[in-house]
C-alpha cells in the first residue's frame, strides 16, 4: 500500500493481455510507421551537416579557381596538412618548430593567464555578489574597463614585464577575468532565498553555507563565466601572439603569411577553430555534470 | 477538552504578546500585523487561516525567527525568540531541498547540525534514515530532489524538519502546491506522524478542510493590511495525536461540520466585506 512497495510492484513483469489478431496487426503497422519516421529523422540529422560541408568545400573550390588563383583549393590544403601533421613535434631552433609545439605553447599561455584570472576573478565575484558595498565600489571600474579591447592592454604588459611571454599571459588574464567576475556575482545574487532560509533555520556556520549552499548554487553560473572566458582567451591569444612573436599558433600563422604560404594559413585557421570547439565542448560537458535543474 | 491531559504549566509553551510587524516601503510604512496575542500549549496543533495577503506567513516567519517583530515579544519555553534556530524547524511551501544533495544528505545536513556535537556518524545516519522511514521514503534516500515527485519532495522536507526533533514544527502551506489526492495522503501521514512524535505544530493554510481535519485550534486572521487575530476556534474533536480522524467519517461528523461552518462563516461572511472596502 505505501509508496515503498510501489517500485517493486512496477518492476514485476506484467502478464501480456490477449489481443485479437486485428488489433495486433494494427499495433504492428503503427510500430513500423513509427520506426520508419525515426530512421528518417536520424538520417536527416547526419545528412544535414554533410550537405553543409559539401557546399562549403564547393564554394571554396570555386573561389580558388577564379580570380588570380592565390587561394589554394581544398585538395592542396589537404596535401599540405598531411605533410604538416606527419611530423608535428620537430624542433629546428626557436623560430622553426612543429605545429604541435605551437598549439601547445598557445594552450599553455591560455591556461596560465586564464587560471590566474579564475584565481582572482571568482573570489572577487563572490565578494561583489554577497556584499553591496563591494558591488557599489567596483561596478563603475568594471563597467569602464570591460569594453576595452584586450589587445589595448598588451603594451602595458610589455612595459611592465619587459618580455613577450608574460605580456601575452597578462592580456589573456585581463580579457578572461571579466566574464568570471560578472557571472559569479550574478550567480551569488541569484541563490534562491529559500536555500538561505534553510541555512538560517539550521543556523549553519558560514563555512558550511559556502560549502553546501553557496558554492554548489553558484557553480553553474561560474562555469558559464569560465566558458565565456576560455572562448575569449582563445580568440585573444592568436591576436596577441601575432604581435609578440616567438612561439604559438598565432605567431605561426603570421610567420606563414611572411613566407606567403597561404595553404598553411588556412590550416592554422582550421586548427584554431577546432581547438576552440574542443575547449567549448569540454566545458559544456563539465557544466552538464553540475546541472541539477 | 482536548487539552485535559496536558501539563497546565505547558499551556504557555509558545507565547506571542502584543506582536506587530511593519515594513518600510517607498510609499511609507506598511503595517502587516498588529496586536497579535496568542498562547500555544505543548503538543497542540494550531492552524493559521485567512485570506491571501493577511499576513499569516508573516506571523509564521516571526515565530520561525526569520523576521523580527517591530513591536511586542515572542517567547518559547519562557525564552525570548531571537533569530531562527533549529529548535523551531520549518517546512517550507516549496520544500526548499538543496537540489545537489540526495534526500538522505538533505536530512543529514539538518541532523548533523543539531546532533553532530554529541553523536557519531553512524548514529547521525541512523537518525536521518529513521526520519525518512517515518515519511515512508527510505527507498528514495539516494535520489536527488529533481528525480522525485512534488509530494515526495514535501515529505523529505517534513522528514528534515522532524529529524531535528524540534520543540516546534512550523509549516507554511506545506501541502498547498500538491494535487488533491496527494494532499489527502500527506494529511493522513501527518496525523500518524503527530500521533507518533507528539509534536507542537503551527501550520499556515488556506484550506478550510485541512485546518479542521488536523487542528486542535484554528486561528483566523482578519484581512490585511494591519491584520490581527479575528477569532480562535476550538475544534470539538479529540486531538489527532490521540485519535486518527478518518476523512470519510469526518464528512458527517457533527463537530467537524460545525467547525467547518464556523471557519467558512468567518472567511466568507465576516471578513468578505472588508476586502471589498479595501479594494
Amino acid at each position: 500500500m505505501n509508496a515503498a512497495t510501489l517500485p517493486a510492484a512496477g518492476s514485476a513483469a506484467p502478464s501480456a493481455p490477449v489481443l485479437d489478431p486485428e488489433t495486433q496487426a494494427r499495433m504492428k503497422a503503427q510500430a513500423e510507421a513509427m520506426a520508419r519516421a525515426q530512421r528518417l529523422r536520424l538520417m536527416t540529422r547526419f545528412a544535414a551537416p554533410v550537405v553543409g560541408f559539401a557546399f562549403f568545400l564547393l564554394v571554396w573550390q570555386a573561389v580558388a579557381h577564379s580570380g588570380d588563383k592565390q587561394l589554394p583549393g581544398p585538395m592542396m590544403v589537404l596535401e599540405a596538412a598531411i605533410k604538416l601533421f606527419s611530423d608535428p613535434f620537430y624542433v629546428n631552433g626557436p623560430n622553426d618548430q612543429g605545429i604541435g609545439w605551437n598549439v601547445l605553447a598557445s594552450l599553455q599561455r591560455v591556461a596560465v593567464g586564464f587560471g590566474l584570472a579564475a584565481l582572482v576573478g571568482i573570489p572577487l565575484g563572490f565578494l561583489i555578489g554577497r556584499f553591496a558595498f563591494f558591488n557599489q565600489m567596483l561596478d563603475p571600474i568594471i563597467s569602464l574597463l570591460r569594453p576595452v579591447s584586450p589587445l589595448a592592454w598588451l603594451p602595458i604588459g610589455l612595459m611592465v614585464f619587459k618580455a613577450a611571454n608574460p605580456a601575452a599571459i597578462w592580456t589573456i588574464f585581463i580579457c578572461s577575468i571579466w566574464p568570471m567576475v560578472i557571472n559569479t556575482a550574478v550567480g551569488v545574487r541569484q541563490v534562491p532565498q529559500d536555500y538561505l532560509n534553510v541555512a538560517r533555520v539550521l543556523n549553519l556556520s558560514e563555512l558550511t553555507i559556502i560549502r553546501k549552499i553557496l558554492f554548489p548554487a553558484v557553480l553553474p553560473y561560474m562555469l558559464t563565466g569560465v566558458r565565456l572566458a576560455v572562448g575569449t582567451a582563445w580568440l585573444v591569444i592568436v591576436a596577441a601572439e601575432m604581435l609578440t612573436g616567438g612561439q604559438g599558433i598565432g605567431f605561426w600563422l603570421w610567420d606563414e603569411w611572411n613566407n606567403l604560404n597561404v595553404a598553411h594559413i588556412l590550416i592554422a585557421i582550421f586548427i584554431i577553430g577546432g581547438v576552440g570547439l574542443l575547449l567549448e565542448m569540454l566545458l559544456v560537458a563539465v557544466a552538464r555534470r553540475f546541472d541539477y535543474s | 477538552m482536548s487539552q485535559a491531559n496536558l501539563d497546565p504549566r505547558s499551556k504557555r509553551f509558545l507565547r506571542i504578546e502584543n506582536v506587530g510587524m511593519s515594513f518600510a516601503t517607498k510609499k511609507g510604512t506598511f503595517v502587516a500585523l498588529r496586536d497579535i496575542n496568542l498562547e500555544v500549549a505543548r503538543g497542540e496543533f494550531i492552524s493559521l487561516i485567512g485570506h491571501s495577503g493577511c499576513g499569516k506567513s508573516t506571523l509564521l516567519n516571526l515565530v520561525a525567527g526569520l523576521t523580527t517583530p517591530t513591536s511586542g515579544v515572542l517567547l518559547l519555553d519562557d525564552r525570548e525568540l531571537k533569530g531562527p534556530g533549529p529548535e523551531r524547524a520549518v517546512v517550507f511551501q516549496n520544500h526548499s531541498l538543496l537540489p545537489w544533495l540526495t534526500c538522505m544528505e538533505n536530512v543529514y545536513l539538518a541532523v548533523e547540525r543539531v546532533f553532530g556535537a554529541t553523536e557519531n556518524k553512524a548514529q547521525l545516519r541512523e537518525r536521518s534514515l529513521a526520519a525518512l522511514e517515518l515519511v515512508n521514503l527510505s527507498h528514495a534516500k539516494d535520489k536527488r530532489p529533481g528525480e522525485i515527485s512534488g509530494g515526495m519532495k514535501q515529505r523529505v522536507g517534513i522528514a528534515r524538519a522532524l529529524a531535528m526533533e524540534p520543540k516546534m514544527l512550523l509549516m507554511d502551506e506545506p501541502f498547498g502546491a500538491l494535487d488533491a489526492l496527494t494532499r489527502a495522503k500527506l494529511q493522513d501521514e501527518m496525523m500518524k506522524i503527530v500521533a507518533t512524535t507528539g509534536s507542537t505544530v503551527m501550520m499556515v493554510t488556506h484550506d478550510v478542510d485541512e485546518a479542521v481535519l488536523l487542528s486542535d485550534r484554528i486561528v483566523m486572521l482578519t484581512n490585511g493590511p494591519a491584520a490581527t487575530i479575528g477569532e480562535v476556534h476550538q475544534v470539538p474533536l479529540l486531538p489527532i495525536r490521540e485519535r486518527f480522524r478518518p476523512r470519510l467519517e469526518m464528512a458527517h461528523d457533527a463537530g467537524y461540520l460545525a467547525s467547518r461552518e464556523a471557519v467558512l462563516e468567518f472567511l466568507y461572511h465576516k471578513q468578505a466585506h472588508v476586502e471589498k472596502d479595501a479594494a
